[in-house]
């Protein structure tokens, strides 16, 4: 028997296509083995969560998807194009068409505004949309000239995901977007990314170790020392306010 | 036009590092204003120079003699190469100037007739031309009848070959010849004392029992023509008639003083500005690491977010760059008026019927292109970093671990068991590299204070040298021709005078293979007590009984060692061809000299001691009388008197060195403080966290500043004694380059420069610990510990 839901993904185009993925670090004498022959693929419009205890590798999977990083072995395809041997001028440049990124520490320019922080990314992408347009939807259109320093964490989180989906990216990439935010300041947050997901239709990646936060998802990819133990299709997702932690 | 938000970021940022801003901008203005300054004041002087010699057509090759038939001008004329000759009567004459109790020093040119000299046309600034049928008229230099305060219809007397004459000033006059005035032998110029005054050659010429004949030639080249050549052949067809050597203008003493001073402003100019922009550069070096670090994940996510690297590392370069050229355009600006301000000195000491200050856009362009790559050279190894730096960093949930970890731990500890001055040694002892950097830009700063000082003790000891040690006479005289021994006893009848001692000076030109140099060798008593020959080093050389002392640059200039054997050929009397064996070198900072004693002069000359001059010590009290007795008599041709000498000295080179110095002095203060201050500033905005989580684990306000001031104190200790070697080496550097023929830079650094450069570091760092504490009361406790930095 086949779910709807699974029949729906199965017809969905691959937006990611990772083959065989491995990264090792080497740390003076010690080889750190981060990821170990991974695949996996991102469907246009899901959501996904990467579950997994610290350590497992999902940062470093994230980076390599959102070419910030290169494998040291396997395969990456983004639509057509192979990522695993681009430059640095072509992750560049993919980075800046089709990635948004959102981090744990926010990584918001301190000495730009709210509306600054968001300019900053759609002025060098094509198909953005005003930042004022961006800071709307999530939630903070009377904090556009605030400095970062005069915002709350829960708010910089939401300013660092209105710079990220304000160009209009294929994929949205988050690494612990919760992560230093208490638990209503972080649903707040996964309500923001969940409508823009929705709304946007922009495929999205959250990393977190909590599995709290897997009902929200469309799928759950679950990490451990390197490598993906399982992988878990929600029939139905749950709104982010009713998730409880 | 709308700013783009990376644009904002870097107004923002700016903003935020005013205060080092600030300090490199100041640093970069002091190095582009001595660029500017030096250059335009130099490019100015070069092109008055060079429109003053073509339109006065100031002649290439210089030649004094006995006397020669008029008609020898045709030979001369006849040599190949030359373009133009002029001919005319020169007399050096003792001068009676009202006002004046010593006898002055005047220099007779002739002006033909009714015309205008073919060479060395006179420009008249006042009165009118001579009238060849007047024979008391003359036209006085401006310089002279300044400092005397002549004008147009005074008269001032003059001794004409032994006849007492009153000579009525008609005209006030300049000369390309005399744009820089001084007595021949002298080094400094005193237009007190010293004066060049023009009649026409129908009055001179007789006076002087030159009618139909001459005592001077100069001559003009054609562009191709080679001078080495055409000396050689004008001094073998003077030599029948007394020729005392042609030379070109590299020895004409005005032109020579103008290319010295050209060509020490090219040596400032350079060395200066690389020190003051090397220091700029290193300044930016330490704030932009520093910001770049603070930056770490602002880089990353710019990356992340697709901003090429090119576009980020251009925004660092950007930072360094408009901090830059805020400092260029001030230093700019400051140049200009600087450069007015030298060029106004330059028209003291040199006089042309025009000197403007005319800066050229080189100067701003070459002064944009030092800066330009001092800010690059301060920015490269942090833009490097920026390229380097992984955008992966942005998403790393941690910072890196950082050594400064378990910090609060150990000093919580160690709170009640360590003294802030091992925690301050513990601090230093940790980052070691950091440390050192900031010591070397303390020492840096003390060194540039040092350089500047020591331009002031380098004149004071070449004034003790040579009018302390050297020259110890109260008066020198100096006669026409030689005298037989007996005019010492003469001398020493004179009022007032209370010992003697002679010399014999014989225009020589000094040969050694294929070098060779016109001097006036100078016989000296063998235990010379008047005047003696005294090296850098202050210490007196005695004069060997057989053999020459040499000037060790002379030497220098001419490839010549002790033990070599030199050859003199003498330009006066029978024109003997001497040779000397060098013995020893006198390491003198004044002058290019041959010394012999004058016994063994006397013997090479087959001379019964024919003296040239004498040096006297006089009875303060009889001065005047003796000045009025010297003043009249005929075989008086000059009296040097050492205190006017040393007061115009003072007066002069003093003054001129003494507008860069000021300069210097000035930027080498603003450098320190500069200097100073980053070290503090960075120093709190490393450790604002430490700072705060000491105040929060309770630590008194006094404690925290003090922590972090001692640290800043303790560096400056180290950095004194590493400032003092730095600074002597810069000083020696620079003594090496002012090497000119006219005079040398001792290496001298007195303990007071050390001691003035210390305490203006330590007056620097206790303004920049004011400031700092200032902030440090304003340090915001909650936020310095919650940011992430
Ligand atoms: N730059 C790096 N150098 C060395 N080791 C690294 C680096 N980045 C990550 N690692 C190691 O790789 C492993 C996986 O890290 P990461 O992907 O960040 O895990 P997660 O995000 O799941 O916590 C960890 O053991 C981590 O220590
Ligand atoms: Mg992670």
């Amino acid at each position: 028997m086949v779910s709807a839901g699974a029949k729906d993904v199965a017809v969905r185009e691959a937006l990611f296509e990772a083959r065989g993925l491995s990264k090792t670090y080497v740390v003076g004498e010690v080889v750190v083995s981060a990821l170990a022959g991974v695949d996996l693929d991102l469907f246009r419009g899901e959501l996904v969560v990467l579950l997994g205890p610290s350590g497992s590798g999902k940062s470093t999977l994230l980076n390599i998807l959102g070419g910030l990083d290169v494998p040291t072995h396997g395969r990456v395809r983004f639509l057509h194009h192979d990522l695993t041997n681009a430059g640095e001028e072509i992750l560049t440049r993919f980075r800046r068409e089709h990635v948004g990124f959102v981090f744990q520490f926010y990584n918001l320019i301190p000495s730009l505004t709210a509306r600054e922080n968001v300019a900053l990314v759609t002025e060098i992408a094509a198909r953005s949309m005003p930042p004022d347009e961006a800071l709307g939807l999530v939630g903070l259109a009377d904090r556009l000239d605030h400095f970062p320093a005069q915002l709350s964490g829960g708010e910089q989180q939401r300013v660092a995901i209105a710079r990220a989906v304000a160009k209009r990216p294929d994929v949205l990439l988050c690494d612990e977007p919760t992560g230093a935010l208490d638990c209503e300041t972080g649903k707040r947050v996964l309500e923001v990314l969940s409508r823009a997901n929705q709304e946007l239709g922009t495929t999205t990646a959250v990393i977190t170790h909590n599995a709290a936060i897997a009902g929200m998802a469309d799928r759950v990819i679950r990490m451990r020392s390197g490598s993906i133990t399982g992988i878990q299709v929600n029939e139905q997702r749950v709104h982010p306010a009713e998730l409880e932690w | 036009m709308v700013m783009r938000p990376l644009d904002r970021k870097l107004v923002r940022d700016l903003f935020h590092l005013r205060g080092q801003v600030v300090a490199i901008a100041l640093v970069v203005a002091c190095g582009v204003a001595t660029v500017v300054t030096t250059r335009t004041a130099y490019e100015s002087l070069v092109s008055a120079r060079a429109d003053y010699y073509a339109r006065y057509r100031f002649a290439d090759v210089f030649a004094h003699l006995e006397r020669a038939p008029d008609v020898l001008r045709a030979r001369i004329a006849e040599i190949p190469g030359v373009a133009a000759v002029e001919t005319r009567v020169v007399a050096d004459v003792t001068l009676d100037v009202p006002g004046l109790s010593e006898p002055a020093a005047g220099r007779l040119l002739s002006l033909p007739d009714g015309a205008d000299p073919r060479l060395n046309a006179v420009h008249l600034r006042g009165g009118r031309p001579l009238d060849a049928s007047r024979r008391d008229e003359v036209l006085v230099s401006e310089a002279f009848a300044q400092a005397n305060h002549l004008r147009v219809g005074d008269a001032i007397g003059a001794v004409l070959n032994g006849r007492w004459e009153r000579l009525r000033i008609v005209g006030i006059a300049l000369s390309p010849e005399y744009i820089y005035e001084i007595r021949p032998a002298d080094l400094f110029p005193d237009p007190r004392r010293f004066g060049v005054l023009w009649m026409s050659r129908a009055a001179l010429g007789p006076a002087f029992d030159l009618d139909g004949a001459f005592n001077d030639v100069s001559l003009a080249l054609v562009p191709e023509a080679n001078q080495e050549e055409v000396i050689a052949r004008v001094d073998r067809l003077l030599e029948r008639h007394g020729g005392l050597g042609a030379y070109g203008r590299d020895e004409q003493v005005s032109a020579r003083f103008i290319e010295d001073e050209i060509a020490q402003n090219r040596v400032t100019g350079t060395v200066l500005p690389a020190i003051f922009l090397g220091v700029a550069a290193f300044l930016l070096h330490i704030v932009l690491s520093r910001l770049v670090s603070t930056q770490r994940e602002q880089i990353a996510v710019l990356k992340a977010f697709g901003y090429p690297k090119r576009t980020v590392a251009l925004h660092y370069l950007l930072l360094a760059m408009t901090a830059v050229a805020i400092g260029a355009l001030l230093g700019i600006g400051l140049g200009l008026w600087l450069g007015s301000l030298v060029n106004g000195v330059y028209r003291e000491f040199y006089r042309f019927p025009r000197f403007p200050y005319e800066p050229g856009a080189a100067a701003v362009a070459i002064a944009v292109g030092v800066s330009a790559l001092a800010a690059a050279l301060g920015a490269l190894s942090a833009v490097l970093r920026v390229l380097d730096l992984p955008p992966a960093e942005a998403m790393r949930p941690e910072p890196p671990a950082r050594f400064r970890a378990g910090w609060i731990e150990r000093a919580g500890l160690l709170r009640r068991l360590a003294t802030p001055g091992r925690m301050v040694a513990r601090n230093l002892s940790r980052r070691p590299v950091r440390a050192g950097l900031s010591v070397l830009g303390l020492a840096l700063a003390v060194a540039i204070l040092i350089l500047a000082r020591f331009f002031s003790d380098a004149i004071q000891t070449l004034s003790d040298v040579q009018f302390r040690s050297a020259q110890r006479e109260d008066v020198a005289v100096s006669f026409h021709r030689p005298l037989s021994s007996h005019a010492r006893f003469e001398l020493a009848a004179l009022p007032g005078v209370l010992s003697s001692e002679t010399y014999r000076a014989v225009p020589a030109r000094i040969r050694f293979e294929h070098h060779s140099r016109r001097v006036a060798v100078m016989g000296l008593h063998a235990q010379p007590s008047l005047r003696r020959i005294v090296g850098r080093d202050g210490r007196p050389v005695s004069l060997p009984a057989d053999g020459a002392v040499l000037t060790s640059h002379l030497a220098r200039l001419l490839h010549v060692e002790p033990g070599d054997v030199v050859t003199l050929e003498v330009l006066e009397g029978r024109r003997p061809a001497l040779t000397v064996r060098v013995t020893t070198l006198a390491d003198e900072l004044l002058g290019l000299n041959v010394y012999l004693e004058d016994r063994a002069l006397a013997r090479l000359l087959e001379e019964e001691g024919s003296v040239s001059g004498a040096f006297l010590r006089v009875d303060a009290a009889a001065s005047d009388a003796l000045h009025q007795r010297l003043k009249r008599m005929p075989a008086v041709a000059g009296v040097g008197n050492r205190l006017a000498a040393l007061a115009s000295f003072e007066a002069t080179l003093a003054r001129n060195l003494g507008v860069m110095n000021g300069i210097l002095v000035a930027f080498s203060c603003v450098i320190a403080a500069a200097m100073v201050y980053n070290s503090a500033r960075i120093a709190l905005s490393e450790r604002s966290r430490e700072l705060a989580s000491l105040r929060v684990l309770g630590f008194s306000q006094r404690e925290v500043t003090q922590m972090l001031l001692g640290e800043q104190a303790m560096l400056l200790v180290l950095a004194l004694p590493l400032g003092f070697w730095i600074g002597h080496g810069l000083a020696k550097l620079l003594a090496d380059a002012y090497a000119w023929e006219l005079f040398r830079m001792p290496l001298v650094v007195t303990p007071r420069t050390y001691a003035y450069a210390s305490l203006i570091a330590v007056l620097a760092a206790l303004g920049s610990g004011a400031l700092v504490r200032h902030r440090l009361r304003g340090l915001d406790l909650v936020a310095s510990l919650k940011s992430r930095d």
